[in-house]
C-alpha cells in the first residue's frame, strides 16, 4: 500500500473559518470513548473512521444457515444486513476458511480483522463458526476476530464467544418494540418451532437485549447495526439508540435499507423505499446525540477482502489459494512491521491535529467573521486518507461536511465508475448520470484528476470539480477549499443553483 | 413415510443439523433426505424440523408431494408479487445482455 503523504508542515495553513476545538478532526467519533475501548478499536477499519483509510479486513463465508427471516432479505442470496442484496458468496468449510485467511493475511499485511458475518447467521452455525475462530486464534493470534449476529442465538453463545478471545460482536437490532418487529420479521425458528409474526419478534428482541447485556458484562465490545426502513422503524431508531446505549453498546450504526424488486425481497416487491441520503444523515445526526455512529460502514459482502470499500475477493478464490506458497512466520513478522509503521503515521497525524487545535485556540474564535453555512464535499480516494483517485475511476465517494466548526465525515456514496478505461472514454453516459444523482447535495467534488467531459455536467449540477488538491490529506484539502469559498463570499447564503440530477 | 427436498433448495445447511435421525445429507445439486431414515420427526418433535426452519417456500414436500411451506407462507410474498419478481429479474437480465452486445 502507498503510505500517505503527511502534511505536518501545512498545519499553519489558513484556518479562518474554523471556530471549534474539533477543527479538522473527523475522528472525534472515538475521542470520548473510555481509553480501554479506544485501544481496542483504534486500528479496526470498521470501527475507527481514521483506521478505515489504512487497515484492511476480511470476511469468510462459513455460516450459511439462518434462524430468522427478515423482510429485506431473500434467502436465495447472502444475508442482506451483512452483505449488499443480491450477492451470493461461496460457502467455505472451516478448514478452507482458515486457509484463505492465512493466505490473505500473508498477502495483505495491512490486515487486522477477520469477521464472520454470514452468508446466514454465524451463531445459527455455531460449529462452523467456532471451529474457524478456534483454529485462527491459534495460528494467527495477531488477527482480531469479530462476529455479526441477529442475536437470536446470542445468549447461549456468549460463553463460547468469551473463550475465543473475540472482543467485537455486532448485533443487528432494528427495533425494541414487538409491534415494529412484526413488520420486519415474518418468522423466527425457536426451540424447535417456527414462530410467526409478533410473537417471534418479541422473542428475538428479548434475546438480543439479553445477549447485549451479557456481552457488556463480560467486557466484550458490542456494536449495534440498525437498518433504517422509512415508515417502519425510522422514528423508532432514536429509541433503539437510547436503549442499546444504556445496555452497554459502544457504537450504533444506522444503515440504509436497500430494496429493489429484482432482489426478490418482500420490501423490494412491496415497493418499500429506502431512505434518501438526506433522511439517513438526519437520523444519524439525531441518534449521534445519544451515541457514536459509524458513518463509513460499507455493508460489505460476507466474503469481502481488503480495505473497506474495496473487494479483492477475486484474487483469493480457493483454487488460487491452493497454488500460493506462503511462509506464515515471515508473514506475521511483516504484518507486525506494517502495523507499527501505520501506527507511527497515525501518531504523527494525531500530533499535527493536536497542534492545529492548539493554534486555533490561541488565535481565538474569530468571532469577527460572519457565520458560515455548512458545505458538503465529495472526495475520491483509494485510501491512505489522501485524495488519490481519478473522478472517472471512483466507484464510491466519501462525503465530508465542512462548516464553521471544522470538518466531519458524513458517509460514503457508491456509484458506477464513470469511466473504467481512461478519462475520456465514449459511453460512460449513464454512469455519469448516476454519479451526479449520488452526489446530489454536494457542492464540490475533490479528486486527483477529473476529465474534460464530466466537467461541464458537474458544474451544471452545481458541483464544482476540483483536482487541485491531489495527494493532499482529505481534511486539510476540504478545509482549504472551504476557506477559499469563504473568501470568495460563497458561504453566506444558500447556493442559488439547486442541485438536481441531470 | 418421509419428506423430500426438491431442486428449489438453496443449500443453506439449516435443516441438516436439526434432523433427529441424521436423514438429511449434503448432495449435488442440493441437500437430500434419506427416505429410509426420515420419520417425519414423529416421536421426537411436534413438527418436522427440516420443514420448520427451511426458508425456501416449496423446497420440502410431504409424502404426498404437497408443499409444506406453500408460496407466501414464509415470506409474505404472494404469487402475484412473485410474478413481478420474475419480470424484474428478466428485465435486468435482458438489460445486461443488451449492454454486452452494445
Ligand atoms: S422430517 Fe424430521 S426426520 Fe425427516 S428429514 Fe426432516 S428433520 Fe429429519
Ligand atoms: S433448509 Fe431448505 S433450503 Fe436449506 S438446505 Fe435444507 S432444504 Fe435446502
Amino acid at each position: 500500500m502507498e503510505l500517505p503523504v503527511l502534511n505536518a508542515g501545512q498545519q499553519e495553513a489558513s484556518q479562518g473559518g474554523c471556530a471549534s476545538h474539533s477543527c479538522g478532526s473527523t475522528d472525534d467519533q472515538l475521542s470520548h470513548l473510555p481509553e480501554h475501548i479506544r485501544a481496542k478499536v483504534h486500528n479496526h477499519p470498521c470501527y475507527s473512521e481514521q483506521a478505515h483509510h489504512y487497515f484492511a479486513r476480511m470476511h469468510v463465508a462459513v455460516a450459511p444457515a439462518c434462524n430468522i427471516q427478515c423482510h429485506y432479505c431473500n434467502r436465495k442470496y447472502d444475508c442482506s444486513n451483512e452483505s449488499r442484496p443480491g450477492v451470493v458468496s461461496e460457502v467455505l468449510t472451516p478448514e478452507q476458511a482458515v486457509k484463505k485467511v492465512m493466505a490473505v493475511a500473508a498477502n495483505i499485511p495491512q490486515m487486522t480483522v477477520l469477521g464472520i458475518a454470514g452468508p446466514g447467521d454465524p451463531l445459527a452455525n455455531p460449529e462452523r463458526t467456532f471451529a474457524t475462530f478456534r483454529e485462527l486464534s491459534e495460528r494467527a493470534p495477531d488477527i482480531k476476530l469479530c462476529v455479526s449476529t441477529n442475536g437470536l442465538a446470542l445468549p447461549e453463545s456468549v460463553e463460547e464467544l468469551s473463550k475465543h478471545n473475540i472482543d467485537h460482536v455486532t448485533i443487528t437490532i432494528n427495533c425494541v418494540d414487538p409491534d415494529v418487529g412484526a413488520k420486519i420479521y415474518p418468522w423466527i425458528f425457536w426451540k424447535n418451532k417456527r414462530i410467526m409474526g409478533r410473537e417471534g419478534a418479541a422473542i428475538l428482541i428479548e434475546q438480543q437485549q439479553k445477549g447485549l447485556a451479557m456481552l457488556a458484562e463480560r467486557g466484550i465490545l458490542v456494536k449495534v447495526n440498525s437498518v433504517m426502513i422509512p415508515g417502519v422503524n425510522d422514528e423508532h431508531l432514536a429509541e433503539v439508540s437510547r436503549v442499546v446505549k444504556s445496555k452497554g453498546a459502544f457504537l450504533h450504526n444506522v444503515m440504509p435499507l436497500i430494496a429493489e424488486p429484482e432482489h426478490g425481497t418482500f420490501y423490494g416487491l412491496m415497493g418499500q423505499p429506502g431512505p434518501t441520503h438526506e433522511e439517513l444523515q438526519k437520523l444519524q445526526d439525531a441518534c449521534s446525540g445519544d451515541m457514536n455512529m459509524m458513518r463509513h460502514c460499507r455493508q460489505c459482502r460476507a466474503d469481502a477482502v481488503g480495505m473497506l470499500g474495496e473487494d479483492r475477493g477475486q484474487e483469493f478464490t480457493m483454487d488460487k489459494i491452493e497454488d500460493m506458497e506462503i511462509d506464515y512466520e515471515a508473514a506475521m513478522v511483516k504484518r507486525a512491521e506494517v502495523h507499527a509503521q501505520i501506527a507511527r503515521e497515525l501518531e504523527i497525524k494525531d500530533q499535527a491535529r493536536a497542534a492545529k487545535t492548539e493554534l486555533v485556540a490561541i488565535q481565538g474564535l474569530k468571532t469577527d467573521q460572519p457565520a458560515t453555512r455548512p458545505v458538503l464535499m465529495a472526495v475520491a480516494t483509494k485510501g491512505g486518507g489522501v485524495i488519490n483517485e481519478h473522478f472517472g475511476h471512483a466507484s464510491e465517494f466519501l462525503i465530508y461536511e465542512a462548516s464553521g466548526s471544522g470538518v466531519r465525515f458524513i458517509g460514503h456514496r457508491k456509484t458506477v465508475p464513470y469511466c473504467e478505461g481512461g478519462d475520456t472514454c465514449g459511453d460512460g453516459e449513464s454512469a455519469l448520470d448516476k454519479t451526479l444523482r449520488e452526489l446530489a447535495g454536494c457542492e464540490v467534488v475533490l479528486c486527483s484528476k477529473v476529465g474534460y467531459e464530466p466537467w461541464g455536467p458537474l458544474e451544471a449540477a452545481g458541483i464544482q470539480p476540483n483536482g487541485e488538491h491531489a495527494m493532499e490529506a482529505i481534511e486539510d484539502a476540504v478545509l482549504a477549499v472551504y476557506e477559499e469559498m469563504r473568501v470568495a463570499g460563497k458561504l453566506e447564503a444558500r447556493p442559488v443553483v439547486q442541485q438536481k440530477a441531470a | 413415510m418421509a419428506l423430500e427436498i426438491i431442486e428449489s433448495c438453496v443449500n443453506c445447511y439449516a435443516c441438516e443439523p436439526l434432523c433427529p435421525n441424521e436423514a438429511i445429507y449434503q448432495a449435488a445439486p442440493h441437500f437430500l433426505i434419506d427416505p429410509v431414515k426420515c420419520t417425519e420427526c414423529i416421536g421426537d418433535f411436534e413438527v418436522a424440523q427440516c420443514a420448520s426452519i427451511c426458508p425456501i417456500e416449496g423446497a420440502i414436500l410431504d409424502e404426498l408431494g404437497a408443499e409444506l411451506n406453500p408460496p407466501g407462507s414464509l415470506t409474505g410474498i404472494s404469487l402475484e408479487m412473485l410474478a413481478k419478481y420474475q419480470a424484474a429479474v428478466e428485465a435486468t437480465y435482458q438489460a445486461a445482455l443488451e449492454a454486452k452486445s452494445a
